[in-house]
């Protein structure tokens, strides 16, 4: 017994470690100062990886921030891509996405989708424009497998390249309270310090919006990497390229009265019979930038033409539906993995904060309504 | 019959092995939500990471039911006995808390639960955003109340090791016997 006892007194009254006097004594001040020391740096490295120690690190919060600080607080939407509808269709794979990747996706066969036509933007009641870049975001469910899902809008490439390039630009392009359009001593200022946003400038308004979004065609710009059984990868870009015939917007689309006149366009035509977008992926060569989204790869690269995507449900948004799922561009299958475009973290993080702070809000009905149900012919 | 001193050896490894993993989820969660390059890779382990802590944690609840913490030193007071007991008792807790409620937001929330390559968690709980944004609060409330928790274990276990030198913090930090007959300690 007396071998094993713990080495402690017994009797209360003898003297005892846990006494103040015990700590009033040199050795244990030092030890003290130790102890203290030890938990302050321990809480002190945790303060600095939250960011509570460096004001000026661009977090997810922040770039929200941002958002929130040009367009308005709007509570229950995004806080960016705020106006939008949802869309419902399938996408039928022809089975040849299957040599790029293992993706359950790609294998011949049809899967449902559901997805959000939006226009770029923080203000969920903004009229439809002629200069408004369109969105398709969307969400494929194969059965008991996983889900891909992508947001992608209808420019040629990104104009900026990294997180702090898009967080500059949205401060620089905000339009003056007094004359309605940004600074252009500001925006002078932003592609000084960044030529890359000048060059994807030129390209994407070389390009005319289309006058509607079922005739447009959708880019996911930033590179992934597809990864078939055998574990190769190969470095991809896809869209969705529409079916329909392309026809540049007119003047008069605008002029019109109504508020919502893309959307209305496209919930017309849905009704009026399914629209089809091929689902395209380019192949990247090597040299092709896979970590700069502002920046075209050369047009004679091989385009594998996987499947076609099939529109023929479009409704408002509503509880349970598209307005309630985060199109984040990393929620992707075994078989699709990211690049190192900067882009895409980011992307997923600053989604992220947008979707936890809505979910949280009350929400107000959307500006574009769908009466009748949107059940295509 | 020699009473016991130590927590047993699996016991010892069972703690330092959380020990570490905690930590690093702790540092992990705290850095990505403020992140945007570093969101991604970190979100990757802190998901199967969770899930891991999360079933050692369970083990190491039927191990404490079967092996018993060794009693704490006679002459301890009884505030210091009970803020031992209690913040143990939130210890395991969270420990449980954290993960569980990270898995039901992320199910609220209609994200798949990915642990690694196809490997994915079913949802536990069916899409509701509202339920979802209660949940992510929590999550970090909980988050946050273990690192204050941790920190005052990691304070009360330097001071038992520093200023008390009672046996208690080598009873899981020893892995000699040889402090039991150590000067140091009061006779």
């Amino acid at each position: 017994m007396k071998q094993g006892a713990r080495a402690v007194p017994d009797d209360p009254n003898s003297s005892t470690p846990y006494r103040l006097q015990s700590l009033v004594n040199k050795g244990a001040l030092t030890r003290l100062v130790i102890i203290g020391a030890a938990v302050l740096i321990v809480v002190g490295c945790f303060a600095f990886v939250g960011g509570w120690l460096s004001p000026h690190r661009l977090t997810q919060a922040r770039m929200i921030d941002r958002f929130e600080q040009i367009d308005g607080v709007w509570p229950g939407f995004r806080r960016n891509h705020a106006k939008g509808a949802c869309i419902a269709g399938n996408f039928d794979s022809n089975g040849e996405g299957v040599r790029l990747s293992k993706a359950a996706v790609f294998q011949r066969g049809r899967v449902p989708v559901i997805g959000r036509f939006s226009l770029a933007g923080g203000q969920p009641y903004v009229a439809d424009g002629p200069a408004a870049v369109r969105a398709m975001g969307l969400s494929f469910r194969p059965p008991n497998t996983e889900e891909w899902r992508t947001a992608m809008i209808d420019i040629p490439v990104f104009i900026v390249k990294d997180p702090e390039g898009f967080y500059d630009q949205l401060l620089a392009t905000k339009p003056d309270p007094v004359t309605g359009k940004p600074d252009p001593a500001k925006m002078k200022d932003f592609l000084a310090r960044h030529p890359e946003t000048g060059r994807a400038l030129q390209i994407v308004q070389a390009k005319p919006f289309s006058s509607g979004f079922a005739n447009a065609s959708y880019n996911g710009l930033d590179a992934f990497r597809f990864v078939d059984a055998a574990g190769a990868a190969t470095p991809v870009r896809w869209s969705m390229v529409a079916a329909e015939p392309f026809e540049p917007e007119t003047p008069a689309q605008s002029a019109a009265q109504d508020k919502n006149y893309l959307f209305d366009a496209v919930i017309a035509r849905i009704k009026r019979a399914p629209v089809e977008w091929h689902v395209v992926v380019t192949i990247g060569q090597p040299g092709d930038p896979t970590d700069d989204a502002t920046i075209p790869w050369p047009s004679n690269r091989q385009q594998v033409d996987v499947g076609t995507l099939t529109i023929n449900h479009i409704e408002g948004e509503a509880p349970g539906n598209c307005r309630d799922v985060n199109f984040d561009p990393l929620v992707l299958p075994s078989g699709i993995d990211p690049s190192d475009d900067p882009l895409l973290s980011a992307r997923s993080a600053a989604y992220s904060t947008s979707f936890t702070r809505r979910a949280g809000e009350k929400k107000e009905p959307s500006a574009v309504q769908v009466p009748d149900g949107g059940k295509g012919a | 019959m020699a009473q016991q001193l130590q927590f047993t050896a699996f016991s010892r490894l069972l703690h330092w092995t959380m020990a570490i993993m905690v930590l690093t989820m702790l540092f992990i969660g705290i850095g990505m939500v403020a992140s945007l390059s570093n969101y991604h890779w970190l979100i990757s382990i802190h998901k199967p990471l969770g899930i891991l802590i999360l079933i050692l944690v369970a083990i190491r609840l039927v191990n404490r039911l079967l092996n018993p913490a060794p009693p704490l030193p006679q002459g301890m007071p009884a505030w210091q006995r009970f803020a031992a007991h209690g913040s143990h008792v939130v210890l395991y807790a969270l420990l449980f808390a954290l993960p569980l409620v990270g898995w039901a937001m992320l199910s609220a929330a209609r994200y798949p639960i990915v642990l690694y390559g196809s490997l994915e968690l079913p949802p536990i709980l069916p899409h509701d955003v509202a339920l979802y944004a209660l949940l992510r609060t929590t999550h970090t409330v909980l988050a946050l109340l273990l690192f204050a928790t941790f920190i005052a274990h990691f304070g009360a276990a330097l001071m038992h090791a520093l200023i008390y030198r009672d046996g208690v913090f080598q009873s899981m930090a020893s892995w000699s016997r040889a402090w039991v007959n150590s000067p140091a300690l009061p006779k």
